[in-house]
């Protein structure tokens, strides 16, 4: 009998093409997924005389720099349209299937990915993308990878990389209402830190996290890079086959059958030993609301901005200074103090259908406060003509909101959509670093609902309390 | 790739943890269809004003700072976005190694693609190096991949440690693609193998 394994080492184990006694292993990769903002990969293959190995095993998307306005407008920025125009030569030179710019099925990469079934469990996917932890809510190993390791992967279809650590992290218990998978990452980066996962593989565990929709799950896994970690993941359950059955890209008939009987086979043995293990109760979870320029200084809704005298050490209290600086924030200011001048609801880590449906239900009825822009940028086509049908667009723009095509946008702020020096945003995105969202721009990130309650009342609020007074 | 021997010069305290790669290249440089030409907009936000005029209390806006070929800096280095252009700017400017107590993996990962050095060292070993790259006097710094080390200004020396592979590939200047593809015979039986166990990839 083989000793107990993780999850993670199921997959490692079942991916190793070669090992070396040099550290460093070469891993199959069975999925990459590559977008607009790596044409020198193409161009290190064109100079080397290269081909791509496994084009079947490459899908190719655009999502960084696109401008979220009519797709049949021709992209006015000089610099973007270059950068357009050569993904689609590079991909269609190299052989590389496209879902472009006016493909029904466009998105954000992370989100199209799970959508068209791409990815699946217990695969090793790769994208020169940190937020590539996303899928890892699939069982599978996901991992963001620089643009040379595209290269090396369009190349051999592997990658060289020594193993990783692992580590578990249980949310134990169930979450309370009001909560999400949003709340829950923001708590867990706030408790180990934005370094507390570097040079492990996070495995996500616990009461909490199988609660979760695969929606939850994505958002959760999504943001594991935010906690310095090189992949998350997330057990292959009932729920994860329900969500690829039927996909596009999914097994059918009685291979779907095989493999469903190999996924589970995947989660980690009981009695698998993790190198590092931390457990948090999802019974203590309050909204979360980042203060900081980093996603681990985050506090609960309820709480107030720390004081940087109660530092840990000089590096955190410098540190923590100069984010309140930047923040133009006081120690001691309750989070619901907390005014905003503008609301993003988008990114890889919260546009998907369950993430508007949860901003609609706090925005209906209701309309944006004075003096706020909102904006609402659904992940994919696909997710934004589900929310048409369910008459979600109504809502937001009734209340205000604008209603934008799919993209990454004001997560990067690369793409034309950002806020002005000085503006405060409330945004449901993944980094709150300055200048992220734009030059001098400052960034609270928060939930779906959250971000929707601080766009009607203009400052942050629990939502929670939101809910309630709706039905005194 | 260039090789990486020995490397002396002026090493930059940059006395700060967190350094992410927003603040290391900022977004709108990431539209580029080249690997150079970046080290103009290297730290870009920290550097220079709106109007482009240099800030005159950056580190590297300052003799004999703005000739740095190393960088020491504070804990968690280059966390954030995988995008190789953190390392390319690096370069372009001119730094060929960064020392701190830790990096952020995929930044970690993309320096050795380019022929840059990132060394882990203590927190004491780091505290000595900063305090040493501060003497604005005399802030040179070795950083010996052949023996492993690095020596400061005092003539004391501080081991490191790197995997063969990686010390290899910086020492010859190696492609790991080229390298790779020495193992088709593997990658060949690999797909053939998984496509009867799982043959639905």
């Amino acid at each position: 009998m083989s000793a107990p394994r993780t999850l993670f080492d199921k997959i490692w184990d079942a991916h190793v093409v070669d090992v070396s006694s040099d550290g460093l292993s070469v891993i199959y990769a069975d999925r990459l997924l590559i977008m607009e903002m790596q044409p020198q990969a193409f161009e290190g293959l064109r100079r080397a005389g290269l081909k791509v190995r496994r084009p079947d095993r490459v899908l190719g998307v655009m999502d960084h720099v696109i401008p979220t306005g009519p797709r049949d407008e021709e992209i006015a920025d000089p610099v973007s349209r270059m950068i357009v125009e050569q993904a689609y030569k590079d991909y269609e030179e190299f052989g590389v299937e496209l879902l472009d710019l006016v493909d029904p099925r466009q998105g954000i990469v992370h989100v199209i990915g799970p959508e068209q079934g791409f990815t699946l469990p217990g695969v090793t996917l790769f994208c020169g993308d940190s937020h590539t932890a996303t899928h890892g809510a699939f069982g599978a190993f996901a991992m963001g990878i620089g643009t040379s390791e595209v290269e090396h992967i369009l190349a051999t279809q592997t990658l060289r990389i020594a193993k990783p650590k692992s580590m578990r992290i249980s949310v134990n218990g169930k979450l309370p209402i009001g909560c999400t998978g949003k709340d829950i990452i923001l708590a867990i980066i706030g408790a180990i830190g934005t370094a507390g996962g570097t040079g492990h593989v996070i495995e996500f565990a616990g009461q909490a996290i199988c609660d979760l929709s695969m929606e939850g799950r994505m958002t959760v896994s999504n943001m594991t890079i935010e906690a310095g970690a090189r992949a998350g993941m997330i057990a292959p359950d009932e729920k994860t086959f329900a969500y690829v059955k039927g996909r596009p890209r999914a097994p059918e008939g009685a291979v779907w059958d095989q493999a469903v009987a190999y996924w589970k086979t995947l989660p980690t043995d009981a009695g698998a030993v993790f190198d590092k293990e931390v457990e948090l109760d999802a019974a203590e979870i309050a909204p979360q609301v980042t203060w900081g320029t980093n996603p681990e200084e985050v506090a609960p809704i309820t709480g107030v901005v720390p004081d940087p005298k109660d530092a840990t050490n000089e590096d955190r209290r410098r540190m923590m200074q100069r984010s309140l600086d930047y923040m133009d924030l006081k120690p001691g200011m309750a989070i619901a103090d907390v005014t905003i001048d503008r609301a993003f609801i988008g990114s890889c880590t919260n546009s998907r259908i369950e993430d508007l449906e949860a901003a609609a239900t706090v925005v209906r009825g209701r309309h944006v406060a004075d003096g706020v822009e909102a904006m609402v940028v659904p992940g994919s086509g696909l997710i934004k003509r589900e929310a048409e049908t369910r008459g979600l667009d109504k809502v937001f723009i009734e209340a205000g909101f604008e209603w934008r095509e799919p993209g990454c946008s004001m997560c990067i702020a690369m793409n034309g959509d950002f806020i002005q020096p000085g503006q405060r945003c409330a945004s449901t995105s993944n980094r709150n670093f300055e200048g992220r969202q734009g030059r001098g721009g400052r960034t609270h990130l928060a939930s779906p609902a959250m971000v929707a309650a601080a766009a009607v009342t203009g400052h942050f609020v629990d939502v929670r309390q939101l809910a309630t007074q709706d039905n005194e | 790739m260039d090789k990486f021997n020995t490397l002396n010069g002026v090493a930059a305290p940059m006395d700060m943890i967190n350094i992410d790669t927003d603040k290391i290249i900022p977004k709108l440089h990431l539209r580029t269809i080249k690997r150079t030409g970046l080290g103009k907009v290297l730290f870009e936000e920290m550097r220079f004003e709106p109007d482009g005029s240099e800030k005159p209390d950056f580190i590297l806006n300052k003799e004999p700072y703005r000739n740095a070929k190393i960088i020491v800096a504070g804990d968690n280095f280059g966390c954030g976005s995988s995008r190789e252009h953190a390392p390319w700017a690096l370069l372009d400017f001119g730094i060929r190694s960064v020392i701190s107590t830790s990096f952020a993996d995929i930044f970690y990962n993309n320096c050795f693609k380019n022929g840059i050095l990132p060394i882990r060292v203590t927190k004491a070993q780091l505290d000595a190096l900063m305090a040493d790259a501060k003497d604005v006097e005399n802030p040179e710094l070795t950083v010996d991949l052949v023996n492993m080390e690095i020596r400061r200004p005092n003539g004391v020396t501080v081991p490191f440690e790197l995997d063969a592979f990686r010390r290899e590939c910086l020492l010859g200047g190696l492609d790991d693609i080229g390298l790779t593809m020495q193992k088709k015979d593997n990658i060949d039986s690999y797909e053939t193998q998984q496509q009867q166990s799982q043959p639905w990839l």
